[in-house]
């Protein structure tokens, strides 16, 4: 297929998925932190975790809706963009899909209207467990489709007939090499990512004096869960690349801008890579350091780009800076988060005002560094759909540009639109804050019927 | 288990997924494409409400058909995408904002875009649902084949008019679901719009059966030849007979109001079940049977573990959840 096509349909594919998984990222952090607070409600019945619940309640039903619809899109999209992948792969990656379908999404659906809707028609009990249950919905999908996606990047347990990967070892495939790290990262991030637009909010209130007791209840909540995750995030991080370094020499070579193969490799902090003249320029770097970090010794030896032919190297560029855009991005969440612990710890978080004017403004950090990760794992992954089996030009359906560029503009003024009013909603919602009479009227759909105080 | 067999299971089960798909949401887009025509703002709120609870799961059940083919049929689903690539996307996208429209518009003071999103969503995405009915009945040959069709050919005068004979299939079952799930003026007034749409879904559905065999030989000759006439003559009979009995019993405010939906449902799966007979035993019509399209049998079988445990689970608890939301919906309950 022509290179126009292809580009287009990686474009399409990478907007419809870059999208969705903004939802996803949210509604698994956020389900788990409300488990916790349905959880706490049910067991001591105070009040304010209720008020939390209701609170989050919106958020999440909003975030959830998003990650449904944008998620049916994905499904198809598959299909339609990567046609040739999911003919060719499909015997291996359909069966994780459908699995993810059956065990994941019918859960998420069978629960999400009685944890939204229920609370007055089911007992205490049943609400309980159809929160926890559309908790483990999201977590189970997450499994699933990061086990295909790991599946993609680090292939075992299969054989090649006529063209057509069939399955071998469905053991192996669902646990293949790349697959603890990746779902353990990524679980991360969701954590993480959420409990930023916690501390965020947290921060917003008390940096506008609004809702004080809640405020301080979500950011000191957040604060203590980031300065747990992000540090684990980081040392799972770290776990990820050396388990890449593995199997995916090349991906890490671009993610470091390491061309000639060698020792006493430095750390890159900044560089142009230059794809065409197989060098990086303005390099600025500490010696020494990728060799200590890949291989645990100064001097250790790291495979470069210019091991491979110039056709079987990623493009460089985009790997190397989304790298350190999330990793840059993870040490300053670990800052912040250990920063608002020792303040919590001396007992200054509900009092520290410049802390809540910065913090009011983190909530897209995660998110960032989530997308920023994917771009790395992804483009990393290039020329290959499917790695070392399968190039990503051969993987692409016979659909002409004329076509793909008609959807992919019709996707782009949808998508934008539905972010905009998404952030709009989320505003509206953060100003009205918390709502004082939830537990008397049970109200969680109706802003009408919900009318609140001016406060 | 032999290389016959599953193929065939595999085929069932994505015929139930299709079936649960279409009669599920079906009505849940029913009442989108309705929505326009609700007398007056509370009517609207009230129609979204009976919705709101099961739309997801409902909707899932496409996620599940798509799986479904994916893991068992990959070249079907290949090939099929790739001819329908237009209306395929567009459904996908109405979808969007109709899913959207229904989490967003309970939430912000300024109703107009999110009633718009909603009725404008569902009327076409059942209206794409129908241009690719009428495409796929019809076949496109091989995925080389498909991939040459241009989305503006499906916009023939036989797929408009699947087009919005499954807008007001989907309107007829939506109005059944509101008469089931609301009282007073919603109820009769769901009650007066399925006896307007019965003769329009019952003309439909016989130029459909009469147009689909003239224009494709080979359905012709599966309906129209002695035995198969005669066996095959229960479901128009039943479903005309059906038809009837839902005009009738949707008239008379006094009967249960569980009875039309449950004749609408009939005639749903009446339909299904024809459609099923006119491409049997083909997943891409004429071109692909279901053993040549099938996945390797090792990859059907890890799959079919799944599918018969987990499935009728999945049925038990979304039938819990209709369970739990039973019973009308008030034009004020707060709780939705
Ligand atoms: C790490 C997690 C993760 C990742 C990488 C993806 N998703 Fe997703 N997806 C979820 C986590 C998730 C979720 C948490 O389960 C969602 C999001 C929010 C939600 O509402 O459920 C969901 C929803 C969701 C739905 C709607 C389910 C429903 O109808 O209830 C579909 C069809 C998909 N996804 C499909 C995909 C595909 C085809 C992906 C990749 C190619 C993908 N998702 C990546
Ligand atoms: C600061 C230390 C971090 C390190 C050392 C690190 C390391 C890595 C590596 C090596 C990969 C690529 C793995 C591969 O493609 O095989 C990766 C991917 C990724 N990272 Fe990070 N990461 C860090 C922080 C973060 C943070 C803070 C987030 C988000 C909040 C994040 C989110 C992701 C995501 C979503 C991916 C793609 C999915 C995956 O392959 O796991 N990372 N990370
Ligand atoms: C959810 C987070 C993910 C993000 C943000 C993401 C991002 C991307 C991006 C940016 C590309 C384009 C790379 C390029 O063409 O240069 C891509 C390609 C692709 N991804 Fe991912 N990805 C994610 C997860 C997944 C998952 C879970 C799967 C499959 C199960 C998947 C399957 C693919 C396929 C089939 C391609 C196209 C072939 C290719 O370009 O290699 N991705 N993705």
């Amino acid at each position: 297929m022509e290179i126009e096509a292809l580009m287009l349909a990686r474009v399409q594919f990478a907007l419809a998925l870059g999208y969705h998984i903004i939802f996803p990222t949210f509604s698994i952090g956020l389900a788990a932190y409300m488990a916790g607070l349905r959880l706490l409600e049910y067991f001591t019945g105070e009040r304010q975790y209720r008020k939390a619940f209701d609170y989050w309640l919106k958020y999440f039903a909003l975030s959830f809706g998003m990650g449904v619809v944008s998620g049916v899109v994905l499904s198809y999209a598959i299909g339609t963009t990567f046609g040739r992948f999911t003919e060719v792969a499909g015997a291996v990656v359909g069966p994780l899909m459908s699995y993810e379908v059956m065990t994941a999404f019918f859960l998420e659906a069978g629960f999400l209207g009685i944890m939204l809707f229920g609370r007055e028609r089911v007992s205490p009990l049943v609400h309980l467990l159809s929160t926890l249950l559309v908790a483990a919905g999201t977590l189970l999908s997450a499994f699933w489709i990061l086990s295909a996606n790991s599946w993609m990047h680090t292939p075992v347990g299969y054989e090649i007939i006529d063209g057509i990967i069939h399955a071998k070892d469905w053991f192996a495939i669902v646990f293949n090499p790349s697959f603890p790290y990746r779902l353990a990262h990524m679980v991360l991030a969701a954590m993480l990512s959420t409990t930023f637009v916690g501390a965020a909010i947290g921060a917003w209130y008390l940096h506008h004096d609004k809702h004080r007791d809640f405020g301080i209840q979500t950011l000191r909540n957040a604060v203590i869960a980031a300065s747990i995750l992000a540090p684990l995030q980081i040392f799972v991080g770290d776990l990820h690349g050396l388990n890449t370094l593995e199997h995916q020499p090349i991906k890490v070579a671009a993610m470091e801008g390491h061309w000639e193969t060698g020792g006493n490799v430095p750390l890159l902090l900044f560089a142009l890579p230059d794809q065409a003249a197989e060098k990086n320029h303005f390099e600025i770097g500490i010696p020494n350091i990728t060799s200590l970090i890949l291989t645990h010794s100064l001097d250790g030896e790291v495979q470069g780009l210019k091991s491979v032919p110039p056709e079987d190297r990623p493009p460089v560029a985009p790997v190397f800076f989304s790298f350190r855009v999330m990793v840059g991005l993870g040490l300053l969440m670990l800052l912040l988060a250990w920063y608002g612990l020792l303040l919590q710890m001396r007992g200054k978080l509900a009092a520290a005002g410049r802390y809540h004017a910065v913090m009011r403004f983190t909530a897209p950090i995660g998110f960032i560094a989530m997308l920023a990760g994917w771009i790395t794992t992804e483009i990393g992954r290039q020329p290959w759909t499917v790695y070392g089996l399968l190039r990503t030009p051969d993987a692409v359906s016979q659909v002409s540009a004329d076509k793909l560029i008609t959807t992919l503009i019709l996707f782009a003024v949808v998508y934008t639109g539905l972010f905009v009013a998404f952030i709009k909603v989320c505003r509206m919602l953060l100003h009205k804050g918390p709502h004082p009479d939830a537990v008397k009227s049970g109200i969680v759909h109706d802003v009408e019927s919900a009318q609140e105080p001016a406060s | 288990m032999n290389e016959e067999l599953l193929p065939l299971i595999w085929a069932s089960f994505l015929g139930l997924s299709v079936a649960l798909y279409v009669v599920l949401d079906g009505f849940s887009l029913g009442v989108g494409i309705l929505f326009p025509f609700a007398r007056d703002k509370r009517t609207k709120d009230t129609m979204m409400r009976t919705v709101l609870p099961v739309w997801d799961g409902n909707q899932t059940w496409l996620v599940g058909g798509g799986a479904a083919l994916f893991a068992a049929f990959p070249i079907a689903f290949h090939t099929l995408l790739t001819a329908l690539y237009l209306p395929l996307m567009v459904m996908l996208l109405a979808l969007v904002l109709r899913g959207a429209a229904l989490e967003f518009r309970f939430k912000t003071d300024n109703r107009r875009p999110w009633d718009i999103a909603f009725a404008g969503g569902a009327i076409t995405a059942a209206f794409c649902q129908g241009l690719v009915l009428a495409a796929y009945v019809q076949g496109f040959g091989e995925v080389a084949e498909a991939s040459a069709i241009d989305g503006l050919t499906l916009i023939t005068p036989f797929g408009v008019f699947c087009g919005i004979s499954v807008v007001t299939a989907y309107a007829m079952i939506g109005a059944c679901w509101l008469r089931l799930k609301t009282s007073g003026g919603t109820r009769s007034w769901a009650s007066a719009v399925i006896t307007k749409l019965v003769p329009v879904v019952a003309v439909s559905v016989i130029a459909v059966s009469l147009w689909t065999p003239w224009l494709v030989p080979a359905i012709a000759e599966r309906w129209f030849v002695w035995p198969n006439i005669a066996i095959l003559s229960p479901i128009p009979i039943w479903t005309g007979g059906l038809l009837l009995a839902l005009f009738v019993t949707a008239r008379n405010l006094d009967t249960a109001d569980v009875v039309p939906f449950l004749l609408a449902l009939g005639v749903f799966l009446l339909t299904l079940t024809g459609l099923a007979v006119s491409i049997w035993p083909y997943v891409i019509p004429r071109s692909l049977t279901i053993w040549e399209a099938a996945a390797p049998a090792n990859s059907l079988m890890f799959v079919l573990v799944g599918v018969l445990f987990v499935v009728p689970v999945i049925l038990l608890y979304t039938a819990h959840a209709y369970y739990v939301f039973r019973g009308k919906v008030g034009d004020n309950e707060p709780g939705y």
